[in-house]
C-alpha cells in the first residue's frame, strides 16, 4: 500500500472513527456532574472500613486487588519478554568506561541518588496514607538508581543492582502479591480479602493486607524498571 | 467550556493515530501509540472529575462529608499507565530485534525487503 493510499484510508476510517467517538462523548456526563454511585460509596466507607485514608489505594490494592494482580502480571510478562527478546549470554568483557566528565552534573547527580532512593522509600510506604503508592515510589526507587547511571557511570549503576537480586526481588515482589491472596484463603476468607488487623487510621500501621500488598507492588515494579534498564543499557554498552 | 476537556481527549487520541499512521520510524511510532494511550488519562479523569470536590485522599484534614471527585477512575488510570509503560518497554526490545536484524527502522523499507 503506498503513503498516498494509506493516509486517504485514514481519511476515511478515521472519520468514521471520529463521529463514533464524538457520539460517544455526548453521552458522557457533562463536566463535572458525573455521580458514579460505586466511586461515592468507596469514598465514603474506605474510611471505616479499611481504615486507610488514600481511597484510591484501597480500591488499588484491596476492593480492586485481583484487577491489580492482574495488572502486576502484564509488568510481569513485559519485563519476561523484554529480557527474552534481549538478554544475551555475555562473557564478562570488561565494564565500558563511561564516567560522566562534567562535575557539576557528577557532584549534583550522585548527591540527589540517596535523596531519590528515599523519597521512593517514603512513598511507596506511605502510599495508602497520602499520595502515592507502590507503584508510584517503584517507580522514584528505580529513578534513583539510574541516576547513579545518569550522573556517575554504568559500572556503578551495575554494581549497586546485581543482576540476580533484581531478578530474585522482581519475583519476590509478584509472587508476594499472589501469597498474600493465598494466605487468605488459608485463613478461611476469600482470595485477596482483607484478613489482617486493620490496625489506626491515618498510621502506618492501618489497612491489614494493604500493606503487604502495596510493598510487593513497590519491589516488584523498581525490580521491573530496572531490569528493564539492564536490558536497553546493555544494547548500548555492547552493540553488536 | 465543559466539553473542552472531552475534546481535549479526542484531539490527543487522533493527533497520536495520525502519527501511528503516518509513522516512518518505529521508534516514532511506539511514542505516538503513547500519545493515544494518553487520551485514555484525559478521558478518565475528564470523566470522574466533579466540581468543587478534593482528592479522594482523606487525611485528618479533610472531612468525609465534603466528598470528593470519583477514585474508580483514578484507579483505572493508574493501571492505564503501568500497562502502556510495559508495553512501550516491550515494543521498543522488538524495535531494538528489527534493527538488529534488518538495519531499518522505516516500516515501508522493511517491507519492501521482505518481498
Amino acid at each position: 500500500m503506498s503513503r498516498r493510499t494509506r493516509l486517504g484510508l485514514f481519511v476515511v476510517c478515521g472519520s468514521v472513527l471520529f463521529a463514533l467517538f464524538v457520539w460517544g462523548l455526548a453521552g458522557l456526563p457533562a463536566f463535572g456532574t458525573f455521580n458514579g454511585e460505586y466511586g461515592q460509596i468507596l469514598n465514603s466507607v474506605a474510611g471505616t472500613e479499611r481504615h486507610v485514608t488514600n481511597v484510591v489505594s484501597s480500591i488499588v490494592f484491596d476492593y480492586r486487588g485481583f484487577d491489580t494482580l492482574g495488572e502486576e502480571f502484564i509488568l510481569f510478562a513485559a519485563v519476561i519478554g523484554v529480557a527474552l527478546l534481549l538478554r544475551e549470554a555475555r562473557d564478562d568483557r570488561e565494564r565500558p568506561r563511561d564516567e560522566v566528565r562534567s562535575d557539576a552534573v557528577r557532584a549534583v547527580g550522585l548527591m540527589l541518588v540517596g535523596p531519590t532512593i528515599l523519597l521512593g522509600l517514603s512513598i511507596v510506604a506511605h502510599g495508602y496514607l497520602t499520595p502515592g503508592g507502590g507503584f508510584q515510589g517503584g517507580v522514584v526507587l528505580a529513578g534513583g538508581l539510574a541516576l547513579l547511571y545518569a550522573a556517575g557511570h554504568y559500572r556503578a549503576y551495575r554494581a549497586a543492582s546485581p543482576q540476580g537480586m533484581v531478578d530474585f526481588a522482581e519475583g519476590v515482589g509478584a509472587g508476594g502479591y499472589v501469597t498474600v491472596g493465598i494466605a487468605a484463603l488459608v485463613s478461611g476468607a476469600a482470595y485477596l480479602e482483607n484478613f489482617l488487623d486493620l490496625g489506626t487510621k491515618g498510621t502506618l500501621a492501618s489497612g491489614g493486607t494493604i500493606v503487604v500488598v502495596n510493598a510487593a507492588s513497590g519491589l516488584a515494579v523498581a525490580a521491573a524498571l530496572v531490569l528493564l534498564f539492564h536490558e536497553f543499557l546493555e544494547e548500548v554498552m555492547y552493540p553488536e | 467550556m465543559s466539553f473542552l476537556p472531552y475534546a481535549l481527549a479526542a484531539w490527543i487520541f487522533f493527533v497520536g493515530l495520525y502519527g501511528v499512521v503516518t509513522s516512518r520510524n518505529f521508534v516514532h511510532l511506539v511514542i505516538c501509540l503513547g500519545v493515544v494511550q494518553s487520551s485514555t488519562y484525559v478521558l478518565l479523569l475528564a470523566i470522574g472529575y466533579r466540581t468543587g470536590k478534593k482528592a479522594p485522599i482523606f487525611t485528618s484534614g479533610v472531612p468525609v462529608k465534603v466528598g470528593a471527585v470519583d477514585p474508580v477512575v483514578q484507579a483505572l488510570t493508574l493501571t492505564d499507565i503501568v500497562v502502556g509503560v510495559t508495553g512501550a518497554a516491550l515494543l521498543l526490545a522488538l524495535v531494538i530485534e528489527i534493527w538488529k536484524r534488518s538495519a531499518t527502522l522505516d516500516p515501508d523499507e522493511l517491507r519492501q525487503r521482505r518481498t
